[in-house]
């Protein structure tokens, strides 16, 4: 199929944004990477993709092959796969165009990938919200299992796979892969203390792999081309394509996939066609909420998860949010803590009790009422949230806007406490 | 008391569950479909269902945003209040849903008819601002939009 080869993950969408059908993808290639895997045997599996230097889609950025090369594969008992497909970073709409798109390719990239940690039972985390999605798997689970896809005789190979659709009932924590495994087993979702990793003790104490549905679509494309190919899709170390978004006051809101580490100059200016008329970039979020602001003096920087990270922030999830000069920074900053605050799942102190302190002090500021020393106190906020005082990750990624905004903004934030209120909405 | 169907679909979900709380979710879900929200009644037959203490799945349903603890109108409005959205005037339809509906954001109107809840990211950047109506999603809004919105799902006015 034309495109294929360039855009594996996005070729065979339809303009017309229905999911592409079984037969379609069967047509273009789809289950023939599974009939392969099934011939290859897990620990070859886990070598491919390991080369193919497919690092995770849901932010972190972990080599996927290594991840389940953790997997202890001659313990006695079950073994999980889970796919996140519990899309909620703010700013992040890149799993739903794969789940409604084409659910297929993300079953055919579980199947592989649980075949390759010798798990026979995989779950579908899905956000309550995404209601089209849910619709659209299902259909294709029930289609894959009709078609020997699934169940517990794959295609005579001896394996065997039942995928479960768990949908979730809303709260931004479980994406955390452990607060998730909390969810799946029915508690609250509130994250694990690691070590151990899911991939020793996860879901009921067993070997557990959680993946990001943009992880797992790509596995069938890196078994049917192998790991060179995948490789040599990236203009950086990192393997494969990125399905790269923006959103905000831009000309053209939207999702491209790109060849991974395609810089955000070219993202943001060729594709998403710039600012709109009359306004300016201010700065960038270029993963996510949980991720530092960038600049325009970042444009050369290419979007892969070292590159950016060397430019002072995260890729997180790739998808940017732009934001303009005629925003208030300090209501951007207000929004996105008082997400965080509202969002923290509440186990540990830090974050429970820091974050709405964050909140309500940016909106003072915001609204005129600030106080001397308000600055220290978000500075303050900034360190004790930070990496290693908290139990998970959700406070330092709140912290990681705040602390770059407290420096980026230090004149705006000034000006509203001079001026006893935020300027820009007079 | 669960009625007949309820307690059928309970059993259902507790079929595909290795442990009986894993399905504590759905089965919450399922109260929640027939009754349009979680009583306490239905809290504790759930429960014992579950062989969970009532607390401890209390402890779990309050958790979750989607799963409601209090009444709720017909129709449940989500709009969407973070980053992206906010940017790109999430704010002028709160306003305008607020002035229809006569009610504060986190209420339910007084004829019952639409609970207007905020919800983070609904992950539909490139189309907002967007919201939610009993789970169908609406995107690229302005004020004049939402006036549609409301009466495609029987407001009166």
């Amino acid at each position: 199929m034309e495109g294929l080869s360039e855009r594996p993950l996005t070729a065979m969408m339809k303009a017309d944004k229905s999911a592409v059908t079984l037969s379609e993808y069967e047509k273009a290639g789809g289950y023939q990477a599974l009939r392969k895997a099934l011939k290859t045997g897990p620990v070859e599996l886990q070598r491919i993709v390991k080369e193919s230097n497919l690092r995770g889609r849901g932010g972190a950025g972990f080599n996927t092959g290594m991840k389940w090369s953790f997997v202890p594969m001659n313990a006695e008992g079950p073994r999980y796969l889970v796919a996140n497909a519990d899309e909620m970073e703010p700013g992040t709409f890149k799993d739903r165009m794969l789940l409604e798109g084409n659910p297929h390719q993300l079953i055919e990239g579980m199947i592989i990938s649980a075949f390759a940690i010798g798990a026979s039972q995989a779950y579908i985390f899905l956000r309550w919200e995404y209601t089209l999605s849910e619709e659209r798997v299902a259909k294709a689970l029930k289609e894959a299992y009709a078609k020997g896809y699934l169940g517990r005789e794959i295609l005579s190979s001896g394996f065997g796979l039942d995928i479960r659709l768990h949908v979730s009932a809303g709260r931004y924590i479980c994406g955390e892969e452990t607060a998730l495994l909390n969810a799946l087993e029915g508690r609250r979702a509130v994250p694990r203390a690691k070590p151990p990793f899911p991939q020793v003790s996860g879901l009921w104490g067993r070997p557990t792999v959680v993946n990001n549905v943009e992880t797992l679509s790509n596995v069938p494309h890196i078994i049917a081309n192998g790991a060179e190919w995948y490789r040599k899709l990236s203009r950086s170390e990192d393997g494969g394509t990125k399905l790269y978004g923006v959103s905000g006051r831009v000309r053209r809101p939207g999702l491209w996939e790109l060849p991974m580490g395609t810089t955000i100059g070219e993202i943001f200016e060729e594709h998403a066609g710039g600012m709109r008329e009359g306004m300016n970039l201010r700065c960038l979020i270029p993963g996510g909420a949980s991720t530092e602001f960038l600049t325009d003096e970042h444009f050369g920087v290419k979007m892969d998860f070292d590159s950016v990270m060397q430019a002072g922030s995260r890729m997180g999830t790739g998808t940017m949010i732009a934001v303009d000069d005629r925003t208030c920074p300090i209501g951007v900053l207000r929004n996105l803590e008082q997400f965080f605050s509202q969002e923290s799942c509440g186990w540990c102190t830090p974050c429970r009790e820091g974050l709405p302190w964050v909140e309500k002090t940016l909106g003072a500021i915001e609204e005129g009422r600030a106080r001397p020393g308000d600055l220290e106190v978000l500075e303050m906020h900034g360190a004790s949230l930070w990496i290693g005082r908290t139990y998970c990750a959700l406070a330092p990624g709140a912290m990681e806007p705040l602390r770059s905004g407290l420096k980026l903004f230090r004149g705006e934030f000034e000006r509203h406490i001079k001026e006893k209120g935020c300027p820009y909405r007079h | 008391m669960l009625s007949n169907e309820e307690r059928m679909e309970i059993e259902e979900e507790l079929k595909a569950v290795p442990f009986k709380r894993a399905a504590s979710i759905d089965a919450l879900k399922v109260v929640q479909r027939h009754r349009g929200w979680v009583d306490d009644q239905g809290l504790k037959d759930v429960a014992s269902m579950l062989e969970m203490p009532p607390s401890e799945l209390d402890g779990v349903a309050t958790f979750y945003n989607l799963i409601f603890r209090r009444p709720v109108g017909s129709h449940v409005i989500l709009v969407c209040n973070t980053i992206s959205c906010w940017m790109m005037g999430c704010e002028d339809l709160l306003k305008r849903l607020t002035e229809r509906l006569g009610v504060p954001l986190g209420s339910t109107s007084a004829d019952g008819g639409f609970t207007l809840l905020p919800v983070p990211c609904l992950g539909a950047c490139d189309q907002s601002p967007v919201m939610m109506v009993d789970g169908k999603l609406y995107g690229n809004l302005t004020p004049e939009k939402v006036d549609e919105v409301l009466k495609e799902n029987g407001w009166k006015g």
